[in-house]
């Protein structure tokens, strides 16, 4: 018999409202469909009201958790169109922003895949460790999140470098945590159970499916935007590219424990190696032309698109971000699998619904034109009056129709 | 009358109802603590369950539209009524209160399965797809679990070839005479398998899998709120304060004279409840076909080992 399952719009699966319907056959899921559209921001359309200075910051707000992917992916992006060589000090910063974000959102996310397979003391004990790193970050920049540093050509403050031992010292506990971690997900026999060739993707599918980051590289497929066009300080600390053959979400755990240590090495030379200088390379004009931005987020390749008219505001800013590509491989990864294991490969790509919220157009039934700002203010009202007179309150809630 | 009033006050007071939700609470209450200490969290005070349960019977219970009403509403206070009945057996027993009837280890078997099978009922009522995935793998768990358990606790009656008997009482009262039931080979294997049973009719990790709130939100229990809600979780304390106190008469003797004796008692339930609570929080969820393996394979090759050992005499 077949059955309709709804995950979402809210659900304890995810701590974002998006909706997956599965449909099942007993506990055997044979066919996904994922809807989201829930949380538009209309980020984009804000962007072309926005100087180029102020945009940064309004980008910042794309991602719960990567505040710096978007707006140096956004910076990358102008730099493009400019052609400007940033200074030695900023692609510095840059990258110690970048790699301590990635820790975070890497124990984020091994917190989150505990407790979404029922092992609640992963949950607990990861975000602990993750703790300390967000403190670090309030060292370096003032905020745990969100720290408004970033900026066209450069970056907006420089580092307190006093606060260098004090974060090496949180590296320093966070490899031996880490590394605990990585023996307990190992070694650990239920685990082991429940993840290994779950969720597996191929890396031909890897390959059609257009699947980004962690998720890719768990499918022994090569790919990360600082390997492969290498931006900030990356090309020139020494650092590996993980990769794990299986491609099931087991592979995709340990693909970002083992990134995490990678991260703190990176970090390592980052600090020991930070260059003197300016922080940016003063006012920019931005001329006419159009420039895309590479950089790799913690959750893959993620992409952004800027057309410059010349004034001191873009004309279009399109944001692709790595959860738009790796959403669609589910229907790859999760179709012939049990509920259980659909579950947990839903959440194995680390996806972020916020990131990838773009305008949804609905197109209706009979064909005609799609509704209007002003048709769905009405529809809205017409609603909430239907409501009141239901629950016979004062239908009229003092809200005009426009004509 | 004046009999049937003093059965009354051991159902509804004590030992039945009254005292073994107060009881499993306050287990809960050690559940969560226990646990909290584990993931380095605080962890709630020790009024918390009581406080979950005060709100949710003074909240509405909404019925599905899709449901079958009354299944889906008769189902809790089913289950609690007949936690309830084997909790006051089984601790008549424990208290040494009267003489239990023979064969009343059967009835508390059966009893123990109501509230399992008033999950299934209400789960599929309930008219939600995830309530029926939920009705199933509960379903499943129930077919895994009953067997070893039933072979589990036989082991203890085949230990004495002379007067075996399925009363608790008679069981207790063997105990007393020839030591618990744990100091033999039999007993321990036995006891272990039992446990691991129990594991998964209290619902816990990693056999929480009919309730899995991360993959079917709760399944059964999914469009329950309200009091129906409230009494399916005052089951599982009656039933928290039940099964570690069932393991404890039939394996490992049951409450000795005095303070000392209730002592030794207590000690013996907390044991049985951490290892629940660390057991809980160092495993992830089973998937229901590794749980079906994994009682039909190891754990009823355990418990029919102490089975054949227990009648051997060892």
């Amino acid at each position: 018999m077949k059955q309709v399952i709804r995950i979402g719009p809210f659900h304890p699966l995810q701590e974002e409202p998006e909706s997956f319907l599965l449909t099942v056959e007993g506990e055997r899921v044979i066919d996904v469909d994922a809807k989201l559209g829930y949380v538009h921001k209309g980020l984009e359309r804000l962007c072309q009201e926005r100087t180029y200075d102020m945009i940064p910051i309004i980008l910042e707000r794309i991602c719960g958790i990567c505040s710096v992917t978007h707006s140096v992916c956004f910076c990358h992006a102008v730099e493009d169109i400019h052609g400007v060589e940033i200074p030695p000090r900023a692609r510095y910063i840059r990258t110690i922003l970048g790699e301590m974000e990635r820790l975070h959102s890497h124990l984020l996310w091994v917190g989150l895949a505990g407790h979404f397979i029922g092992y609640n003391t992963v949950f607990m004990w990861a975000w602990k460790y993750r703790e300390p790193v967000c403190d670090a970050f309030e060292w370096l920049t003032g905020h745990r999140q969100n720290a408004s540093l970033l900026k066209v050509g450069g970056v907006r403050r420089d580092l307190p470098v006093d606060s260098f031992p004090a974060v090496l010292k949180v590296l320093d506990e966070l490899e031996g945590q880490t590394k605990m971690l990585i023996g307990a997900v190992l070694d650990d026999p239920v685990l082991a159970a429940r993840l290994k060739g779950i969720g597996v993707l191929t890396p031909e599918q890897v390959l059609d499916w257009g699947v980004v980051g962690p998720t890719a590289r768990a499918s022994g497929v090569k790919t990360d935007a600082r390997k492969d066009e290498p931006y900030a300080a990356y090309a020139e600390l020494d650092w590996n590219l993980i990769v794990q053959p299986e491609g099931d979400v087991f592979a995709k755990a340990v693909v970002r424990l083992l990134e995490i240590l990678e991260s703190i090495r990176i970090l390592r030379q980052a600090i020991a190696k930070f260059p003197p200088g300016e922080i940016d390379c003063g006012p920019l004009h931005v001329p006419q032309g159009e420039g895309i931005g590479r950089y790799e987020a913690p959750r893959g390749e993620d992409i952004h698109y800027v057309r410059s008219n010349g004034t001191n505001m873009p004309s279009r800013v399109k944001v692709r971000a790595p959860s738009f590509v790796n959403i669609p491989s589910y229907r790859a990864s999760c179709i012939g699998g049990t509920i259980s294991d659909v579950t947990i490969t839903l959440a194995a790509c680390d996806p972020c619904y916020s990131c990838t919220e773009r305008l949804a157009a609905v197109r209706r039934d009979d064909g005609g034109p799609p509704l209007s700002f002003d048709d769905l203010v009405r529809l809205g009202r017409e609603k909430t009056r239907a409501i009141a007179r239901e629950m016979g309150r004062k239908p009229d809630l003092g809200l005009e129709i426009r004509p | 009358m004046a009999e049937a009033i003093e059965l009354i006050f051991y159902y509804l007071v004590f030992p039945g109802l009254a005292f073994c939700t107060i009881l499993g609470l306050v287990l809960s209450f050690i559940d969560r603590k226990v646990s909290a200490m584990v993931q380095w969290r605080v962890g709630p005070g020790p009024g918390q369950p009581f406080f979950d349960v005060v709100k949710l019977l003074g909240k509405e219970t909404v019925v599905p539209e899709e449901s079958w009403a009354r299944g889906f509403l008769a189902a809790p206070y089913v289950a609690f009524g007949a936690a309830g009945l084997a909790a006051t057996i089984v601790w008549l027993a424990v208290l040494r209160i009267g003489g239990s009837p023979p064969g009343d280890l059967i009835v508390v078997l059966y009893l123990l399965s109501i509230p399992a099978i008033a999950v299934i009922v209400g789960g599929a009522a309930s008219g939600n797809p995830l309530g029926a995935v939920g009705a199933s793998r509960e379903m499943k768990l129930v077919m895994a679990y009953e067997l070893p358990f039933v072979a589990a606790l036989l082991a203890v009656v085949f230990q004495t070839e002379d007067g075996a008997t399925l009363s608790l009482s008679g069981l207790v009262a063997l105990q007393d005479q020839a030591g618990s039931a744990m100091g033999r080979v039999s007993g321990v294997l036995g006891f272990i398998a039992a446990l691991l049973c129990c594991q998964a009719k209290l619902g816990l990790v990693p056999f929480d899998i009919a309730e899995a709130e991360c993959e079917i939100g709760e399944g059964a229990l999914i469009e329950y709120s309200g009091p129906a809600l409230g009494f399916f979780k005052l089951t599982q304390a009656v039933q928290l304060a039940t099964l570690p106190a069932l393991l404890v008469v039939v394996f490992w003797g049951g409450m000795g004279p005095g303070p000392a004796g209730v002592a030794v008692f207590a000690l013996k339930m907390l044991l049985i409840v951490t290892i629940f609570v660390l057991v809980k929080n160092t495993n992830p969820r089973a998937r229901i076909d590794q749980a079906l393996r994994f009682f039909w394979g190891p754990v009823t090759a355990l418990a029919f080992a102490a089975l054949a050992l227990a009648v051997l005499g060892v």
